[in-house]
Formats: C-alpha cells, structure tokens, sequence
C-alpha cells in the first residue's frame, strides 16, 4: 500500500484499506437486519452466465446466446475513517449461489453467520464452507421474538462448533448488538493472528 | 432491461433466481473484461489526464465512471452506484483501463491479514459509531 501514500498525494486520492466481511446464515436467518442495522445497505446486483461451459476468459464468441440469472446481494459500507473501510457483504441464501460465495470469500476478513434457533441446521452449510476454507468465523444467534431460548452451550453443542469459534446471542434488528456481532469477530481474528495462516 | 424466456429448462430457473435478463447488453454482448484484477474491493481511480468525452467508442456508463472515480472507489461501490451488475461494470472498466482512463489498485493478497494496530482501529471504529 505504501506505492499508494505519498505525502504529497492529495487525500481525496488516497485509496483506503478496505476490510471485507462477510454475512451469511440460512434464509431468513437475519442477514439483510443486520446489515441495515450498521450500515447503509445497498442492494449489488452480480449475475452468473448460465451456460457457462467453454466459455473462457477470453472466448465472448456466442455470448448472445447465453442466458444469465441476476443475483442481488445485500451490500453495505462502515467508514470507520479516510484510510479504512469496512464492508458488509450478505451472503446470497440458497445453495446454489455457492458460486458467488468463492469470489466473496477471497480476501475476506472474516464472516459473520447468523443462525435462527427455530431453524438452525440452516447454516450449518455456511459453518461448514468457512471451516473449510479456513475463514475466521463468529455465530450470532439472532434472538427472534417468539424464538425459542436455549441456552448457548445447547446451541454450541448442537452446532458442533470448535471451541475457540465464539457464539454470541444478538439482536439482529439492534445496532448496537450488531456491532458486539462484528467486534466479536474482529478479536476472533486478533486472536488467531498467531496461528498459521490456511493457504488458500 | 427486459426478462426473457428462459428457453431450455434450466434447474437454477425459478422465481428465486430473478429475472433471466441481458445485461451485458450494453458491453455488446462481452462478458469478461480483457484484464482480470476487478476485485470487488479493488479501487478503481481516474488519471488526471482522462478524457473520455473525445474517444470514440464510449457510453454514457463509461463517463459516468470516470466521474465517479475521481475520488478512488471500489468495484463494488461503483456498480451499486451505477446500479449496473458487477460483471457488467468490470468489462466496462476494462475498457477505460485499456484507454488509460482509470488505474486499478487491487487489494492484498488472500492470505494477508491487517496488523493489530488496523484491527484495533476497527474495533473502536465500530464501539464510536
């Protein structure tokens, strides 16, 4: 980055580090709240080719013919100042899009996965995609009204998470408990900081 | 832009999947830019001496670009802006990028982690907001 800070640069033209998390869980689970809760959200529209076979990064030969499914995202920005930027990607709920997830998973900071107690194998898929990329992870339990209470080792037991993954309950409509969500996984990865970094 | 007939039945065709539709319309038809390196979050940021009103060949999205990035903003800011599809943008910015309208600064590398000292800011960032 230092190519990007002369001192004689204007800070208008400063590029600012930009730290990308991710939000994801099952459907329903919360993610657009949260992300409207801390941020201004922005729908991001990112659109698969359906026919994507033989079709290389230069070859455009036939395009017309090609059909291509739109897929919004929930996307939102925290400025924490000129330098640095924190953005929120919502992870697309069905698991078909799982194609989008491997260009929003590269480089990310972390993820945040939101789990609804009433459905909570829900994001077991998403639990499992970050384990397995070795993406640093929190779990939210959003606290639904109505939703049933358990207590967090019940939830942690039947998540089967690692015990260093931290697990806290939230409130995915409040600010304020979202950013606990987000601070959580910020020292999550201050915490691994020491640990080898997954090659990947 | 306008949804089309699906034609072949296509599994991930359905009501969740949103309108089957042509965006690339306006890149004519090209789906890839000539370059890869359009990271959600690099950041694209216009060269002094861009001038796009005199070249040949491009569109009103193309201007509409290089306005935007006079200040540095990223690939994903710059197509909620525009509100245009990602891919659509990013062949789009190819395009300036080979006139030399824009530069391209791309994020750190996957394995990068920022220092404490970032990750500190972040922190208290997100208690003052």
């Amino acid at each position: 980055m230092d190519s990007v800070r002369y001192d004689r640069e204007p800070a208008a033209s400063r590029v600012p580090l930009a730290l990308k998390i991710l939000i994801a869980g099952g459907f329903g689970a919360g993610k657009t709240t949260l992300v409207s809760a801390l941020s201004e959200v922005r729908p991001l529209q990112t659109e698969e080719v359906l026919t994507g076979a033989g079709l290389g990064t230069d070859d455009v030969s036939g395009v017309e013919q090609k059909s291509t499914t739109t897929v919004a995202m929930d996307f939102g920005r925290i400025t924490i100042n000129d330098d640095l930027q924190v953005y929120l990607f919502g992870t697309p709920g069905q698991d078909r899009f799982w194609f989008l997830w491997d260009e929003l998973a590269f480089g990310a900071l972390g993820a945040v996965v939101l789990a609804d107690t009433r459905r909570l194998a829900d994001c077991f898929p998403s639990i499992d995609y970050f384990e397995q990329r070795g993406v640093p992870f929190v779990v939210g339990v959003n606290c639904f009204e109505g939703s049933r209470r358990f207590g967090l080792e019940a939830v942690r037991d039947a998540l089967d998470l690692d015990p260093d993954v931290p697990l806290v309950l939230c409130d995915a409509r409040d600010r304020q408990s979202g950013k606990l969500v987000l601070i959580s996984l910020v020292e999550h990865v201050a915490r691994q900081r020491g640990e080898p970094v997954p090659v990947g | 832009m306008r949804a089309e007939s699906p034609g072949p039945q296509h599994e991930w065709l359905d009501a969740d999947a949103g309108p089957v539709v042509r965006p690339y319309t306006l890149t004519g038809g090209r789906v890839r830019p000539p370059v890869d390196g359009f990271d959600l979050l690099a950041f694209v940021l216009t060269t002094p001496a861009a001038e796009p009103a005199g070249a040949p060949g491009l569109q009103p999205e193309h201007r509409r670009l290089v306005e935007l990035a006079r200040r540095p903003k990223a690939v994903a800011d710059l197509a909620a802006d525009l509100d245009l599809a990602v891919g659509v943008v990013r062949v789009l910015l190819g395009d300036l990028l080979a006139h030399g309208f824009v530069a391209v600064h791309r994020p750190p590398a996957t394995a990068y982690l920022p220092d404490d000292n970032i990750l500190k800011a972040v922190v208290s960032g997100l208690r003052a907001l």
